[in-house]
């Protein structure tokens, strides 16, 4: 096995929606698309931004596009105009996705 | 009645209002074009819009958009180029006028018409709505409108692509619209030149991700793009979006030829999954599409197919957005230098903090990021980082509340932390930041057949 960030295998786009920001995850290679599916649940990504979002995340999944979607709910201090972040349309919430480590078999070329 | 066309070339003028002005003008003179299609409309401006309009009857559209014509009528009058808009914010009827005048002063007289599209806007009809039972609960909170309604700014239900086909049929050469849907914009100049049926579900459903494709401009065609980003060539000069579509559904992406920038599998990827919600259930006024069903394949060098667009019918709702005025926030930013940056950033944080509290002010939001560490990963980047080396780091400091003396108090607090607070600070060149009033967003849902489209198509 070995260990690798999100960044090595999939892209990434964030985007806004009141208060929830979406991130579409996107395999680099088709073959990497299961090894998204498998690892990188809708858990997985609310334990990632534990202290960051105040709601639940959801998943979807795209395997025509070897893409996921994740709904962060809660992530944007109210969205819009009333929030006070940086980040207030979550743009960047894609490549925070990217630093998730994930295990997969060394025989995976990366 | 005329044949209808092979395919047709809807270009992208813009990704928001805003962007690049050199864009819409290069998508007319850059190769040949049927549409130039041009989005305006974020959440939060059709309630500057009314602002504006409340001020001066004649105002309340995307000023932006008569200079551009100045500009460009032109060549679209002389190469018969038809530019969709939602330029009209909340008021077309003005916007057209604007854009008549200027087509007079550059003799474009008699040879054009307008199409101008209301019946969005909800405003001055709210109270009957509630009245009658309609309460436009709010999407995300399932509040009822009354909790906010005499702060409401602006009421705007989002129109579908069938009353820009109808400005069309009309023979307009330039459709102003109020909300009508990004997705619309070239929606309906499909619907019109192919001339698909309303229940044509996966035709619409096609046109409809043909739209969502390009109506953020060069987003996908090589910017903000995250694949492979330093190899996207000349972005100085990127090419925006141009669909090429097909009476069958099928359409291809592409940007004229010479332009930079970089139309791929991966980038247009990028593009379909950005804001996106259920990608099964897409919905707008016209019809759901299903993103799951699509298919693209790179067509040759900055060539994208889209094929296998799956639709289902259109709900009995209408999106509807309101504005309303919540309350002030303002922001404030000072910068620490090496050596411990980040600890005398995170000590102004701590001072700034007790002093508000020594003044008993209130807020209903505190917000401190660590510009250079923390704003936009958080913890993530935290853990990351060795943030005891870090050149610099900015202090950004925001608070939100009801109250305005509260949030004026505030901005005076920031200033004195540079003699009174930690040292190596600078970056306060600015000012003062000022407080600035908050308008939210709400949105709802309300029974279609309450909202009436009107269409109407004008000479010049």
């Amino acid at each position: 096995m070995k260990r690798i960030r999100l960044l090595d295998i999939a892209h990434a786009r964030s985007g806004d929606k009141g208060d929830t920001a979406n991130v579409g995850l996107i395999a680099l290679k088709p073959e990497y698309y299961p090894i998204l599916v498998k690892h990188v649940t809708a858990a997985r990504v609310a334990r990632h931004f534990k202290g960051m979002i105040s709601g639940p995340v959801e998943r979807y999944e795209l395997p025509n596009l070897h893409a996921l979607n994740f709904l962060l709910h809660g992530a944007l201090d109210g969205g819009g105009t009333i929030s006070l972040k940086t980040d207030a349309q979550g743009k960047v919430f894609s490549t925070a996705l990217l630093r998730l480590e994930v295990e997969i078999p060394s025989a995976v070329p990366t | 009645m005329k044949s209808r066309p092979a395919t047709i070339r809807i270009a992208a003028g813009q990704g928001f209002w805003g962007d690049w002005l050199e864009a819409p003008y290069r998508q007319v003179t850059g190769g040949p074009v049927d549409y130039l299609m041009m989005d305006y409309l974020a959440e939060v401006t059709m309630s500057i819009l009314q602002k504006q309009k409340a001020r001066d009857p004649s105002l309340g559209y995307a000023r932006d958009f008569i200079p551009l014509m100045e500009r460009i009528l032109p060549t679209v009058a002389e190469r018969g180029i038809k530019i969709t808009a939602n330029a009209g914010g909340v008021n077309p009827q003005a916007c057209a006028q604007a854009v008549a005048e200027v087509a007079r002063r550059l003799r474009l007289g008699g040879k054009l018409r307008i199409g101008v599209v209301t019946g969005d806007d909800l405003l001055g009809r709210l109270d009957g709505l509630l009245a009658r039972g309609h309460e436009l609960r709010n999407l995300d909170t399932g509040r009822p409108l009354s909790d906010v309604r005499d702060r409401v700014l602006s009421a705007n239900a989002y129109l579908g692509a069938w009353p820009v086909v109808d400005a069309l049929r009309g023979g307009a050469d330039v459709v102003v619209t109020g909300r009508v849907t990004d997705t619309g914009l070239t929606l309906g100049p499909l619907i019109h030149a192919f001339g698909w049926r309303p229940d044509a579900w996966d035709l619409l459903a096609a046109g409809t991700v043909a739209g969502h494709t390009i109506e953020c401009g060069a987003q996908c065609s090589g910017g903000n793009c995250l694949v492979d980003w330093e190899r996207i060539p000349d972005l100085a000069n990127v090419g925006y979006p141009i669909v090429d579509a097909a009476p069958d559904g099928t359409f291809e992406i592409f940007k004229h030829p010479g332009t930079g920038g970089r139309i791929s599998v991966a980038g247009v990827t990028e593009q379909l999954v950005y804001e996106m919600g259920n990608p099964a259930e897409y919905i707008t006024p016209d019809c759901v599409a299903d993103f799951t069903t699509i298919r693209l394949e790179q067509k040759g060098k900055d060539r994208v197919r889209v094929s296998g667009v799956k639709g289902r019918p259109a709900t009995d709702k209408l999106k509807v957005s309101v504005a309303y005025f919540y309350g002030y926030k303002a922001v404030g930013t000072l910068v620490y230098a090496w050596p411990d940056a980040y600890k005398k950033a995170q000590a102004a944080d701590r001072i700034l903090r007790q002093r508000l509290a020594d003044l008993d002010l209130k807020f209903e939001a505190v917000l401190t990021e660590f510009v250079g560490a923390d704003a936009t990963h958080g913890p993530l980047a935290r853990a990351a980082a060795r943030l005891d080396e870090l050149p610099e780091v900015q202090l950004r400091i925001g608070v939100r509340s009801r109250d305005k003396p509260a949030v004026e108090r505030f901005t005076r607090e920031i200033a004195p932390l540079i003699l009174n607070g930690p040292p190596s600070v600078t970056g306060f060149a600015g000012g003062r930041p000022k407080p600035e009033e908050v308008v939210a967003y709400w949105p709802a849902l309300l029974d279609k057949h309450m909202v009436e489209p009107c269409v109407d198509v004008v000479e010049v």
